[in-house]
């Protein structure tokens, strides 16, 4: 049993049933001795009280009539079905009248209540027994058996007193009643507690069962799944349970993952079409160039195109290797405190004659003393895409075109934002893909770029736990870069 | 208009003595090849344990070194000569680029670091630079490149005795182009050395500062001095 749990033991439906089961049993075990000691403690009491009520009783006969009306109404109720139990005796124990025939010895020595509860035997034990209780059991032993059984005689507790005279006065009263009680109520709740142990096995095997077979039918879809068919979902009963939700959950993660793997498909597909075309062109060239005669300047200007053409591929090549080193993670250990004015104003600079020359003003708004933890160079490259593009797409604009800079703090983030005033994207969902890897929105098909520079500053972005939106400016783009604000550790 | 100077016609100052470290054979011979064509000596270590031990005894002006190496890494052989009091200026050449790979290379006491695939004109511009001989202006406070003079402690630039004011930046580019007169400086090397950025911008941001700068020191003077390479970069030098 201990080496091979039998299967069911391996549920964790029937290893909490079996846990529920046990607890269950405790308690109920405690309830039981509970409830019987109360009761027990409560039928004492009362015994006591009625006890107590006697003994007035008697003690107001003695006053009036002594000792010997005592007697004779003790003899008389002595008598009756299912009385007290009385007792007369002298200052040395001998029983002088009453219904007890024999006592344990020690009872009579102690005045006052006895400490514990102590066995006698009555006069004529049987008859009494019958007479009191005639119908309450018929399973009880005959006349015969009790007169053999007596001998070991019923427990009782009493009231010992002394008269002023010495002699001693018992009232007591049988514990049978409260005993049959306790028993009948520990029969009854063992009982109970069998037929809820019965039902808490079944319950544990039916609903060990049953959720073992759930879950054995999710295990068989996702094995499906991992098969290859990435379509396949787990199976959804309807019931809305917790199973059901666990299954609609992990389907909604299939859905992510189908999602995110035609991303990367797509992604791979755009790969091929930027890397293939240019090389492509490459080879054509140099093809080209060998066949049919040519002098040696044809050769050199053949050469110095197609390594212009290696350069740009290496550096799209190496932005895509960049997007996704960022996007899995880097170490730590390439940030430190980056003045984000300081920045700004380098990257500005470097860009300035470009503007100039493009005909673009390039203003900055910017306010000193924002620090984020973070990577100079990456923020510069960062920011250097953005301007560039703000640069470029600036100059369709219908005004003067005008690139503007800024940076500031806007609630809990340092927003560094670069806005211009060209035509911008006014549609929302291009304005959303911008950011996605070698999308070109139709419109700067014509301009020179991998269209990967919004792809990498975002990438860059996410590394430092930061945001990049794209916002309609009305007219133009606004790209802005938001950071955490750095916390002073 | 300024003069441009095809790729074979660099001058450079005298031939080097280079030490090529790298597993790669055919990239080795490639670099062997155009190093003695461009008038240097090259010898080639395939591994590392080889590489440390030429190093270690020969007198090399320059060594290029791979990354990546059998034997014994690339990182720890340049460590392991400067543990050795050796400070031949190294370039690490690596197909590791990142960041970090950088930070790594340079904090293990190389002296510039170039990803691979590199162009051999920017190999060899870097090479020529980093040459110890070229180190000496270093400590010079005017630098004189034909009748262009440029004061680096007073900030101030002549040229032909006329007085030239150049914003802070063109001042540190012309300052870093006149350090290495007579050699090629390339447009990464420049971004690199004046404004401290080690990424490719998108636009060619640099030929317009250079642009700026050939204004303000070339017109109105007879003799170009700011010389384009092509395919290359720039080189400042008189006549």
């Amino acid at each position: 049993m201990a080496l091979s749990m039998p299967a069911i033991m391996k549920t964790t439906a029937a290893r909490l049933s079996a846990l529920y089961l046990l607890l269950f049993a405790i308690c109920a075990v405690l309830l039981v001795f509970y409830m019987t000691s109360l009761s027990a403690r409560m039928l004492t009491g009362q015994t006591q009280e009625t006890i107590n009520d006697e003994v007035l009783g008697l003690a107001r006969i003695y006053q009036r009539g002594g000792l010997p009306l005592l007697v004779r109404v003790v003899e008389q109720r002595s008598r009756q079905p299912g009385a007290n139990l009385y007792l007369i005796a002298d200052a040395n124990g001998q029983i002088l009248t009453g219904n007890v025939q024999s006592l344990e010895p020690g009872v009579l020595v102690a005045e006052g209540w006895t400490t514990e509860p102590f066995s006698y035997r009555r006069f004529g034990e049987g008859e009494l027994e019958r007479q009191r209780n005639p119908i309450a059991d018929p399973n009880e032993p005959s006349q015969s058996e009790v007169q053999v059984e007596g001998e070991k005689g019923h427990n009782a507790i009493a009231l010992v007193l002394r008269l002023p005279n010495q002699m001693i006065m018992l009232v007591g009263r049988d514990l049978g009643e409260p005993e049959r009680f306790r028993a009948v109520i520990r029969r009854a709740l063992t009982l109970a507690l069998g037929m809820m142990a019965l039902g808490g096995i079944l319950i544990w095997f039916f609903v060990g069962r049953a959720a073992l077979k759930r879950i054995d039918s999710v295990s068989q879809a996702s094995r499906r799944i991992l098969g290859g068919d990435l379509s396949g979902r787990l199976p959804v009963t309807g019931a809305g349970d917790e199973f059901d939700r666990l299954s609609e959950n992990l389907n909604s993660m299939l859905a992510r993952i189908a999602t995110l793997n035609e991303g990367l498909k797509q992604v791979s597909d755009n790969i091929a079409h930027d890397l293939k075309t240019p090389l492509t062109r490459l080879r054509n060239r140099a093809e080209a160039t060998l066949s049919g005669k040519h002098n040696s300047a044809d050769y050199r200007q053949a050469l110095e195109a197609t390594i212009a053409e290696s350069d740009h591929l290496i550096k799209t090549f190496n932005a895509i290797l960049m997007i996704s080193r960022l996007e899995a993670g880097y170490s730590s250990e390439i940030t430190s405190r980056v003045d984000l004015a300081a920045s700004v104003r380098d990257v500005v600079e470097l860009y300035e004659p470009v503007a100039e020359e493009a005909g673009v003003t390039l203003e900055t708004s910017v306010q000193d003393g924002f620090a984020v933890e973070g990577n100079r160079e990456l923020i510069g490259q960062a920011l250097s895409n953005i301007v560039d593009n703000a640069i470029k797409y600036s100059t369709d604009s219908t005004a003067e075109p005008t690139v503007r800079v800024a940076l500031d703090r806007v609630g809990g983030e340092i927003r560094l934002s670069v806005t211009d005033n060209g035509q911008g994207i006014p549609d929302d969902a291009d304005r959303a893909r911008a950011t996605e890897r070698f999308v070109r929105l139709e419109k700067s098909r014509s301009q020179p770029g991998s269209g990967l520079g919004l792809s990498l500053a975002k990438a860059i972005m996410t590394f430092h736990k930061g945001r990049l939106d794209l916002l309609p400016a009305n007219p133009g783009l606004s790209v802005v870069m938001s950071f955490p604000e750095r916390e002073d550790r | 208009m300024p003069a441009t100077q095809s790729s074979s016609e660099i001058a450079y100052n005298g031939p080097m003595k280079i030490l090529v470290i790298e597993d790669d054979r055919e990239a080795a011979d490639y670099l062997q090849k155009a190093f003695t064509e461009a008038g240097h000596t090259a010898h080639v270590a395939g591994d590392g344990e080889t590489g440390f031990a030429l190093a270690d005894s020969g007198d090399y002006d320059v060594m290029v070194v791979d990354r990546m190496l059998p034997r014994r890494d690339g990182l720890s052989v340049i460590a392991g000569l400067r543990s050795r009091g050796k400070t031949t200026p190294v370039l690490i050449l690596s197909a590791l680029g990142e960041v970090d790979d950088r930070v790594t290379g340079l904090r293990a006491g190389g002296d510039d670091y170039l990803t691979k695939p590199y162009a051999f004109s920017e190999l060899l511009a870097r090479v020529e630079v980093l040459n110890r001989r070229a180190s000496a202006r270093e400590a010079e406070t005017v630098y004189r490149v034909g009748d262009l003079e440029l004061d680096r402690l007073s900030h101030s630039v002549r040229r032909a005795a006329r007085e030239i004011t150049l914003q802070p930046r063109e001042f540190r580019l012309l300052e870093y182009l006149m350090r290495h007169a007579g050699q090629v400086v390339t447009r990464t090397m420049l971004l690199e050395n004046v404004w401290d950025y080690h990424f490719d911008p998108q636009t060619n941001v640099i030929d317009v500062h250079v642009s700026r700068l050939r204004g303000k020191i070339e017109k109105g003077f007879d003799k170009p001095i700011l010389h384009t390479v092509r395919g290359a970069g720039y080189m400042l030098k008189s006549g």
